[in-house]
């Protein structure tokens, strides 16, 4: 085995080919299988694509790196059920491009978030957290009720998610700019954060 | 005078430069994230300084800014020597340095504009990933180059890292960034919901094992022997450990998806990998101890070096709780509370950075031509700072997230939950500011040494760069 090394550092072709060989094998078998693996792609009953205003809130809640601290991902653990609601399952994510389940529980998680609060809520939490939760640590993000949605990307993004296989109709995409225009950003987010959780 | 007689040392200078630079943007914001978590208003409802964006501008600040400047400043370094020749093209190594803070500095500052792809540690968007991608194969062409052209037969051990760091990089890179644009700044990804999370987290958990693990190892491999002044223990030990190491580790991702909607399949697969894993980085913590056998006296005289010793011991520590952090068990406690931010930090900054900073400590005085650093004595306060810092965050975080974990799942004996979520976060306060105090001594630690090399620069009054002649090759080395 040694001697067989002793070549393999004398040579750098042959050290850059085995580093690649022996790195790829553990990810090739982790993926590619997935790649085909039709239940991991497959709907639930209830999904649906994001509408124009959820996407654009969507793409806000990423800007905003909300997913640092708050997470979508339920465990199928008794406790965790009791306090967010249903477990995740993969079918309800098929749509979600990129994925926002998390890795950090700073606040809570919102997978099953729509409709537990009223809009109006969620317009005086995001414009001060502590205002409604005292204790709160949220930041506050008051820019979100001032700014006015960009309608430039909405047909491009739409466009694209139908490309992928995400079943928009041409014309949800020919109506999009005009179903957000004049909209806020606080408008889009809670319409995105009013929707998390209806697709299991 | 013949050039390729000597080695070349500029852009290493330069990018040590930067990497002290990204050092203490990096760790100020750190050190800010932390204390908006205790005192929310610090954001002044500015978005740009708010904690989501804010926090990934951290992560690739000191990652890939001090991290990555360091890595590949000490590569250029330690490749020379090791091959007993110049490097190959020197202006690349050149465009490569320059080209690197360029695409990171652009790219942080990105993200603070609200550009982000949210894959962790791969937020950057797609101009910014196609002009990293550019710039780190041009690093592999400077390596491998010089590897090629080498005087000496044997591929030295730091070198075999150092490359296992630039070809998986250069992989997981590519693959989890692939993306189709719908703008000039932003795109979506080719994958979806679960497949989405399964390819991130093989991503990220080996930006981890081959930026954060194999680049420093390499860095290791080279700084230790030279400052114990001894040959690598066992030579056999660190073959079975690289080639184990580098098998092992990509298939462990999926243990940050614990009880999610992955196939179990999976998790399984990852959980038992993981605690393989022990194995290989056990075997290279062992042999940095024995190699250090008889010479454990010179830690009373190099402050440098007991850094890079204490930073074994974060190795051997991070690489035995990450395992255990991937039995699904354990996890469950652990998953989405501050305990794994207390480890990544054990690792990040007991391991990545204590090698690091031991590593600039012994190159600087010889980069400059001087024998002696400035002060000791500052260098033995800044050790102190930092290993202090160190500890009291990771015991702050252990503490804040094990209490996070255990509450979460506390159900009272009426099958009623324990604790509301304001319960739990209430809990973690004192700990926040703990550990907040602990980020400000490691990085008023990276102030001091800063300061401390810069004095070193400005008494040693050399041209830089100082040229070193490059030695003969050992009889039966020749290539």
């Amino acid at each position: 085995m040694l001697k067989l090394h002793r070549t393999i550092e004398s040579n750098s072709a042959l050290l850059i080919f085995g580093i690649l060989i022996v790195s790829s094998i553990g990810g090739f078998v982790q993926i590619v299988p997935n790649l085909f693996d039709e239940s991991l792609h497959k709907g639930t009953e209830n999904v649906k694509p994001y509408s124009a205003l959820q996407l654009t809130g969507r793409d806000i809640y990423i800007r905003e790196g909300c997913v640092g601290c708050h997470s979508q991902q339920i465990r199928p653990l008794v406790a965790e059920v009791m306090r967010y609601g249903e477990a995740s399952v993969s079918g309800e994510h098929i749509y979600d491009r990129p994925f926002l389940w998390g890795s950090k529980r700073t606040g809570p998680d919102l997978a099953r978030l729509g409709g537990k609060y009223s809009d109006k809520w969620h317009k005086l939490h995001l414009n001060d957290p502590r205002s409604v939760v005292p204790q709160s640590i949220m930041p506050a993000y008051p820019w979100l009720a001032k700014n006015k949605v960009s309608t430039k990307d909405i047909t491009a993004k739409l466009e694209l998610l139908q490309w992928y296989g995400h079943p928009y109709t041409d014309a949800e995409i020919k109506q999009a700019k005009q179903a957000i225009s004049g909209k806020t950003e606080l408008d889009a987010v809670i319409a995105y954060l009013q929707v998390l959780g209806t697709f299991r | 005078m013949d050039k390729n007689s000597y080695y070349t040392d500029s852009a290493t200078v330069f990018l040590l430069f930067c990497t002290m630079i990204w050092a203490i943007i990096g760790m100020s914001a750190g050190a800010y994230l932390a204390a908006e978590l205790v005192m929310p208003w610090l954001n002044f409802d500015i978005a740009e300084i708010t904690f989501g964006r804010l926090r990934p501008f951290h992560t690739n600040a000191v990652i890939f800014g001090f991290g990555g400047s360091a890595l590949i400043a000490t590569a250029f370094y330690s490749v020379q020597r090791t091959c007993h020749v110049r490097l190959f093209s020197p202006n690349l190594a050149w465009i490569v340095a320059i080209g690197w803070q360029i695409g990171v500095a652009v790219g942080v500052a990105s993200l603070l504009m609200g550009y982000t792809s949210t894959k962790e540690y791969a937020e950057f968007e797609w101009p910014v990933d196609i002009a990293v991608a550019i710039v780190w194969v041009s690093f592999g062409v400077v390596f491998f180059g010089t590897l090629a052209t080498r005087k000496i037969r044997p591929i030295y051990v730091s070198n075999w890292f150092y490359g296992a760091l630039i070809i998986v990089i250069t992989m997981l890179h590519i693959v989890n960034n692939l993306a189709i644009p719908y703008s000039w700044m932003q795109a979506y990804p080719v994958y979806e919901g679960a497949q989405d999370a399964i390819v991130q987290w093989w991503y990220g958990h080996n930006a981890v094992g081959f930026f954060l693990t194999a680049g420093f190892l390499g860095m290791f491999y080279y700084t230790l022997p030279k400052q114990a002044g001894r040959p690598v223990w066992s030579y056999r030990l660190s073959v079975i450990a690289f080639w184990a190491f580098v098998y092992t580790y990509i298939w462990v991702g999926p243990h940050h998806l614990h009880y999610t909607s992955i196939p179990d399949w999976l998790m399984t697969v990852a959980m038992v990998m993981s605690v393989i894993l022990i194995l290989p980085s056990w075997a290279t913590m062992l042999n940095a101890v024995m190699t250090m056998s008889g010479a454990w006296d010179k830690l009373r005289t190099d402050p440098g070096m007991k850094f890079v010793v204490v930073s074994m011991i974060f190795y051997a520590l991070s690489t035995f709780e990450g395992p255990m952090l991937a039995i699904k068990s354990v996890n469950v406690i652990s998953h989405y509370t501050d305990w794994t931010v207390g480890h990544v930090h054990s690792g990040a900054l007991g391991w990545n950075a204590f090698v690091t900073f031991g590593t600039v400590y012994f190159l600087v005085p010889k980069l400059l031509g001087t024998s002696e650093l400035y002060s000791k004595r500052l260098a033995n306060i800044h050790f102190w700072l930092a290993l202090m810092g160190v500890l009291i965050y990771i015991v702050a975080l252990w503490a804040s997230g094990v209490a996070q974990g255990i509450m979460n799942l506390s159900i009272d004996d009426y099958g009623q939950l324990n604790y509301s979520f304001v319960d739990i976060m209430l809990v973690t306060i004192p700990y926040h500011w703990m550990r907040l105090t602990g980020g400000l001594m490691f990085l008023s630690g990276a102030l001091l040494m800063t300061y401390n090399l810069y004095r070193t620069y400005a008494a040693s009054k050399c041209n830089l760069p100082v040229l070193v002649k490059i030695p003969k090759v050992h009889p039966g080395n020749e290539i």
